[in-house]
């Protein structure tokens, strides 16, 4: 085992021998100087003689003498130095170097928008508020138990994460909320982090919003004209405002920040769960005191010029259903496929997927991200907006080629996807026609037996109150829509949909003046409240497109075992095709990764577009999409052109239509929509009263 | 090497192959060194050393330098490797055991203790940091700045300073005459509680006391940083930040989502005054204040407890305007004279800082107030017959305590004359007034300027001045507070200009005069009121025990091309009138004298006075100052020192009782160490409003 380090040493040696030569050389001449009685003649060649000599015994007996543990301290100096002197290289370097080398290789690099639009001479002018999505912004931990002594004040969520490989038992502890309440458990206060610093980076390096507050800078913006609306997003969003009172936080905020701009109204950019979360905040606002903020019914016209929601789930998202019902994602379920050990069996003894799942179940923000609006905006068995209807399958079978390869927008082969059928159990039933599945009801089944062994789970779930009956019969109801997915979820979660169903609400309002709708669990509803009544305020959606974005799942009940969860996505289902939507127990459709189209495009592209009963007072909406361009290489990071669901809060050209409508400027005057998919003519299939 | 050699025996016999190996080696050693002999006399005598040594292993010769250097940096790695690795690995709470086996069990910490006697989170609180403490970060900077938008640039590690330090002051400095940022240069403050809590790392400020209220309870909603940017005179942060305007906005805020409960306002150091000058503004109608009506401070504010407050400002800050020194800078002149003076470096460093200071009009607001009848003429002082002894005594303990009391005698006999706050020579300090003739510099003329001005690039205003001008200064030879301010008019012209638009020092005649609704006013206690708030109480919370700045020995600088012409004298020495190094110094928490800290709350404000009318009820507490016993209690759990105080329990037990509703009168009322109630009778200041000597005219 020496033998390699004892090479690498003497070739080093063999480096340094020529300047170690030139120094013995020296040295004897000191000591001939010193020492007169040393004969002078033919000292030169004697000291030639010895060093041909010497030279190979000690590389050769060197390396022999040197014992396993000096080897290894040589080498680990050897690299500590090198690396020192590569570091103090790095400090040196001038800090353009790293761009140079960037524009050497891929040519010169764009302005960064803040500064492109700076010469144009657009200035910082309507103050901005950032709202944050789920999980990007910052907790930190403010009283805690015993096992996080010395935490107080620092960052459970966010920042490095330290704590969680430390003692991880500790940090899903605190990060978890009490089942019953929705809130901290006693003991317990994990608070959002304020200001900027919430929400700019997630972790070390991996930017949130801190692209749009250095672009926002260059035109002149400040923390004084910037605020970060930031909440505690593992809350419902009512509550929010019972614990911390951020409602009141926000409105105070934004009222100061007008005040302090000379009346200019405060452009508002909500980012993912965000959007939702504001969309409850106008309602909020406008509500009287008690339950609301008494704002007064033209707050929302006095006080914001416009909301530009980017990647918004305004209509939730399908990958919602899976975390809640598996706790899967397409990545999570692609990994246990290849791996198949690694997650399943508790090897470490850490069951992580369970405690995740429990702690992931105690928030209840996660609620607001079911997929809304039913059968009517999802698809029903037969159909979906995003498919043309089985009448039309023939002929667009015959469309297809030249559909994708005229490269009109469509991520995949869309051929024979229901992806109005969100669960499948099975590929089968998945592309079977309704009329052919027959499905066994499932909500009368008792519960009754339980699971064998179920004594040894002593983590929280609800699957281990089923019983293997109650599982056969959901999975005999093969295939589940946006609307039985609720009742789906109810279920086989009876206590977590009822915290969930007094929070969150996922109909369509049949009359919006019914008083019901008053209840704040609709605020956050764009299909159950009216958008408040501003004709001057302005709603873009901005989001990204072209990326394959979860849609629907194919299901299978996992092999019985005692404490895992009954229920997998079936990543051994591929489509029939190379380039089918369905891939690995996922169907795939266009839109950000996160957010699938109709959610984000429908409520700006149709239900609000003009004036509908959502929106009475006619409010301007735009829809602005980015098509995703992957990074051109390494050195360009995350990318300037993504359209990927978080770093699209890099996209270059986004960054650039908030700062023009920061700066001033109308939807008209940078654009009006801006349309890659099918946004349009998917809206016009989804059946709406307006 | 002796390490090496240990570690060889050990290595040997855990392996005998090896050792087999290694004499084998020797005995190619051997065979080496026969060559050796053949080859080359000179070669023999080493050879024979070995041999006489026996022992000695033959590797030595084998071993370049730079190996041993690889070998040794290994070494060391391992070995921090393995210590961080046990440091990581060690249970958080080792250290405390660790102290608890040497101190015997620490104390609770003041927020455990009064949770267990059961206080709860109840008056939202506001923190007002000081100079200095504050971050500060760049939201816009020049080209040698790149890379640093958003990081801090004063605050934190301060890592850039270090890196590009002429960058870091250009970004730092303010503009000469608008007092504000020079053009394409934003640095702003840090907002939230991480604007203050630490200065440095590991160097608390907030710290403590933040994480003492969470343990009662309190968290981020019922905290707020009044963070603002201490460069700046008060009014322009209104100007440039309105955060005049976002504190009204917070604390209210706070109030509204707290049920109703006012604040507790806890401001520190110069934060003292910066509150005072928000409680008149935001009682003053809306254009040039903030609109909230007069009665928003006793609507909104249960108390002020000032921490070290400077309420009538710092000799330490004349010391740092005139020659850019305090103490300790002119310590470390006089201990390597060439350091600093020589521009070794090329840095001209103390003229930079300098220039940089003088750019922050706040530094202005830090000029001792109140001129002659605060702080003592030419042959008085409040502080009159304060003795060193007492600190002797504590320092020597027993052994001079008998002869403390002559001692004591002796000061009295010949006491500082602290009002003369800057002397040229240390006979001028301590002559009677009788015996000095003094120039007046005023009428003096400015004229020729000093010969080699080429260090222009520097901007301290004394090349301005000329050898005339430096010579009427210093034949002035004493300096009252009264005169200080004309002597800073005088040297520093444009510097004064813009400070006295926003800062003014003397004592009101008249409060009514209308004069005084002006801004620069408002953060002088004697040149205002009060708010009209009845129900609120006023605490000075300051540490004391500690040597603080009074009074300096000046001298001019021997040559004066570009340097700075007037220096500390630190040769000046007098054990009986506590100077030491040019510096008189008498109690107080290192930074405020005790007179700066406690005279308002001890007499100026005592009951209904004339800047007092609603009679707000004031209390003084001062802290002793105790030095850490030990190293790992860091900075102390007693201490006294300006900022260290932020950490004393007793004091954060005292704010987190008043925070959770207790009145000063539960607390204990006063609790005085110092002479403040004797000297504050020696000042006679007039406090009645009924002796109305100018209207009456």
């Amino acid at each position: 085992m020496n033998k390699p380090l004892s090479f690498y040493r003497s070739y080093f040696l063999s480096k340094t021998m020529s300047f170690l030569r030139r120094r013995n050389s020296t040295d004897s001449s000191k000591t001939r100087i010193a020492d007169p009685n040393i004969e002078k003649d033919g000292a030169d060649d004697d000291d030639k003689k010895k060093d041909q000599y010497k030279i190979p015994q000690r590389r050769n007996s060197g390396s022999k003498k040197w014992s396993c543990w000096d080897n290894c301290c040589w080498f680990i100096g050897f690299i500590c130095s090198i690396w020192w002197f590569c570091l103090f290289l790095y400090n040196t370097m001038p800090d353009s170097v790293p761009q140079f080398v960037t524009m050497a290789i891929t040519g010169p690099l764009p302005d960064p928008p803040g500064v492109k639009l700076r010469k144009e001479g657009l200035t910082a002018n309507h103050p901005v508020v950032l709202v944050p999505g789920v999980v990007t912004g910052g907790l930190e931990l403010w009283e805690g138990r015993h096992c996080a002594e010395g935490l107080l004040g620092k960052r459970l969520w966010g920042g490095s994460f330290g704590e969680f490989y430390k003692r991880p038992l500790c940090w899903l502890e605190h990060i978890s909320l009490d089942n019953d309440t929705g809130f901290d458990p006693p003991g317990i206060r994990v608070r959002p982090v304020t200001g900027l610093v919430a929400a700019d980076y997630f972790a070390t390096g991996y930017f949130v919003w801190a692209v749009v507050i250095a672009n926002l800078a260059h035109i002149g913006y400040e923390e004084k004209s910037l605020y970060m609306a930031a909440y505690d997003w593992r809350l419902s969003f009512q509550n929010t405002e019972i614990r911390d009172q951020s409602l009141t936080r926000i409105k105070s905020n934004i009222e100061l920040l007008v005040a302090t701009h000379g009346g200019k109204k405060v452009v508002v950019l909500p980012h993912s769960m965000g959007v939702q979360y504001f969309l409850h905040f106008m309602k909020w606002v406008e509500t009287p005191a008690p339950r609301g903020g008494g704002g007064g019914p033209d707050w929302c016209a006095k006080h914001i010029k416009a909301i530009m929601n980017i990647g918004a789930p305004f209509l939730g998202s399908p990958k919602s259903i899976a975390l809640h019902f598996s706790i899967e994602v397409r990545d999570i379920a692609a990994l246990r496929a290849q791996a198949p050990g690694l997650l399943d069996k508790d090897v470490l003894g850490l069951q992580t997927f369970k405690h995740l799942m429990r702690m992931f179940r105690t928030w209840d923000a996660t609620f607001s991200m079911i997929p809304k609006g039913g059968e009517t905006i999802w698809g029903g068995l037969d159909w979906s907006p995003e498919t043309e209807t089985v009448n039309n399958s023939a002929k667009k079978g015959t469309d297809n080629s030249t559909r994708n390869t005229g490269g009109n927008g469509n991520i995949c082969d869309t051929k024979g996807v229901n992806y109005g059928r969100l669960i499948s159990f099975s590929k089968d039933w998945a592309e079977t026609h309704s009329s052919k599945i027959e499905r066994v009801d499932f909500k009368h089944v008792a519960k009754g037996d339980k699971l064998t062994n179920s004594s040894n789970c002593d983590i929280w779930l609800e699957y281990h109150e089923m019983g293997n009956r109650a599982i056969k019969a959901v999975a005999d109801h093969k295939v589940y829509t946006a609307g039985s997915i609720l009742d789906l979820l109810h279920y086989v979660a009876p206590k977590l949909m009822a915290r969930g169903a007094s929070h969150f609400s996922y109909g369509i309002a049949d009359d919006l003046d019914d008083p019901k709708y008053d209840q704040y669990k609709y605020w956050s509803n764009p299909l159950e409240t009216k958008l408040p009544n501003a004709p001057d305020m302005e709603i873009y959606s901005l989001y990204g497109v072209g990326l394959p974005t979860e849609r629907g799942y194919i299901y299978k009940v996992a092999p019985p075992s005692d404490c895992s969860i009954p229920f997998q996505i079936d990543t051994s289902v591929d489509g029939d095709s190379e380039d089918s939507c369905l891939r690995g127990g996922v169907f795939s459709g266009d839109g950000d990764e996160t957010v699938p189209i109709i959610s984000t495009g429908f409520m700006c592209a149709k239900g609000w577009r003009g004036k509908t009963r959502f929106n009475p007072s006619g409010i301007r909406t735009y829809n602005r999409e980015y098509k995703h361009a992957p990074p051109a290489n390494l050195l360009e990071g995350r990318g300037t052109q993504s359209g990927s669901h978080v770093d699209l809060l890099g996209n270059f050209a986004l960054i650039e239509d908030v700062l023009r409508v920061a700066a001033g400027a109308t939807g008209e005057d940078i654009g009006g929509d801006r349309v890659y998919s099918d946004i349009f003519k998917w809206s016009e299939r989804i059946n709406i009263k307006l | 090497m002796s390490s090496l050699r240990r570690r060889k025996p050990i290595n040997e016999s855990s392996d005998s192959k090896h050792k087999a190996e290694e004499e084998d080696e020797d005995h190619d050693d051997v065979d080496a060194d026969g060559d050796d002999d053949v080859n080359g006399k000179n070669k023999k005598t080493p050879s024979k050393i070995k041999k006489k040594r026996g022992e000695k292993p033959p590797k030595q010769p084998k071993w370049s330098c730079m190996d041993t250097c690889c070998w040794f940096i290994g070494c060391i790695c391992i070995t921090w490797w393995l210590l961080l690795f046990l440091y990581n690995a060690m249970p958080a709470s080792f250290p405390q055991y660790v102290t608890e086996a040497i101190t015997g069990p620490l104390p609770d910490p003041p927020g455990v203790k009064l949770k267990k006697e059961g206080l709860e989170a109840k008056h939202p609180v506001v923190f007002v940091p000081g100079i200095v403490t504050g971050g500060l970060e760049l939201w816009q900077g020049r080209e040698c700045a790149e890379g640093l938008f958003r990081k801090r640039l004063w605050g934190g590690t301060f890592g850039e300073v270090y890196k590009r330090p002429l960058c870091w002051v250009e970004h730092m400095s303010l503009d000469n005459e608008t007092g504000l940022d020079p053009c394409g240069i934003r640095v702003r403050p840090v907002s939230g509680l991480v604007a203050a809590d630490y200065f440095a790392p590991g160097y608390f400020v907030w710290a403590v006391l933040i994480a003492n209220l969470a343990r009662i309870g309190y968290e981020d909603k019922t905290m707020y940083m009044a963070a603002y940017d201490w460069r700046l005179s008060f009014q322009n942060t209104e100007v440039r930040d309105q955060t005049l305007s976002r504190i009204k906005s917070n604390i209210e805020l706070l109030v509204a989502t707290n049920g109703g409960r006012k604040v507790v306002v806890i401001p520190h150091s110069m934060g003292v005054l910066y509150f005072l000058h928000f409680m008149k503004w935001v009682e003053a109608p809306a254009p040039m204040g903030g609109g909230g009506g007069p009665d928003w401070c006793s609507k909104h504010i249960k108390a002020v407890v000032n921490i070290g407050g400077p309420f009538l400002g710092v000799p330490k800050a004349i010391a740092g305007l005139f020659s850019a020194e305090a103490k300790d800078i002119a310590v470390a002149r006089a201990l390597a004279p060439g350091f600093l003076d020589n521009d070794i470096f090329q840095f001209q460093t103390l003229q930079h800082v300098m220039r940089m200071s003088r750019t922050w009009d706040s530094t202005m607001s830090m000029i001792p107030r109140g001129g002659n009848t605060i702080w003592g003429g030419l042959d008085w002082s409040p502080e009159e017959g304060n003795s060193c002894a007492k600190k002797r005594e504590k320092k020597n303990e027993t052994q001079i305590a008998d002869q403390a009391g002559s001692e004591n005698a002796v000061c009295k006999a010949k006491s500082a004359n602290y009002g003369r706050i800057i002397s040229f020579g240390k006979d001028v300090a301590e002559a009677p007034s009788s015996d000095i003739e003094r120039i007046d510099f005023r009428g003096a003329i400015k004229g020729h300027s000093a010969a080699n001005t080429t260090c222009r690039d520097v901007w301290t205003e004394y090349h301005d001045m000329g050898f005339a001008g430096i010579k009427a200064v210093a034949e002035y030879k004493t300096y009252t507070a009264d005169s200080l301010v004309d002597l800073l008019h005088f040297v520093a012209p444009k510097m004064m200009a813009r400070g006295t638009a926003h800062f003014s020092y003397g004592v009101a005649d008249n409060l009514d005069d209308p004069k005084y609704k002006h801004y620069k006013y408002w953060s002088n206690p004697l040149e205002t009121r009060l708010p009209n708030a009845p129900d609120m109480e006023i605490y000075s919370l300051y540490g004391v025990g500690l040597p603080t700045e009074r009074a300096y020995v000046y001298k001019l600088s021997p040559h004066a091309e570009c340097s700075i012409p007037f220096k500390i004298d630190t040769s000046a020495d007098d054990e009986d009138t506590c100077l030491r190094d040019g510096v008189y110094s008498v109690d107080g928490d290192e930074t405020v004298p005790v007179l700066s800290a406690g005279f308002m709350c001890a007499k100026g404000w005592r009951g209904k006075t004339r800047f007092n009318p609603s009679g707000i009820r004031t209390y003084i507490r001062e802290y002793n100052h105790l030095p850490p016993a030990n190293l790992l209690e860091g900075r102390g759990t007693l201490s006294g020192a300006h900022v260290d105080i932020m950490g004393n329990f007793a004091l954060i037990e005292d704010v987190i009782r008043i925070a959770a509703g207790a009145s000063g009168e539960e607390l204990g009322g006063d609790q005085v160490y110092s002479k403040i109630f004797n000297w504050s009778e020696n000042i006679n200041l007039q406090l009645d409003e009924e002796i109305p000597v100018h209207s009456s005219s």
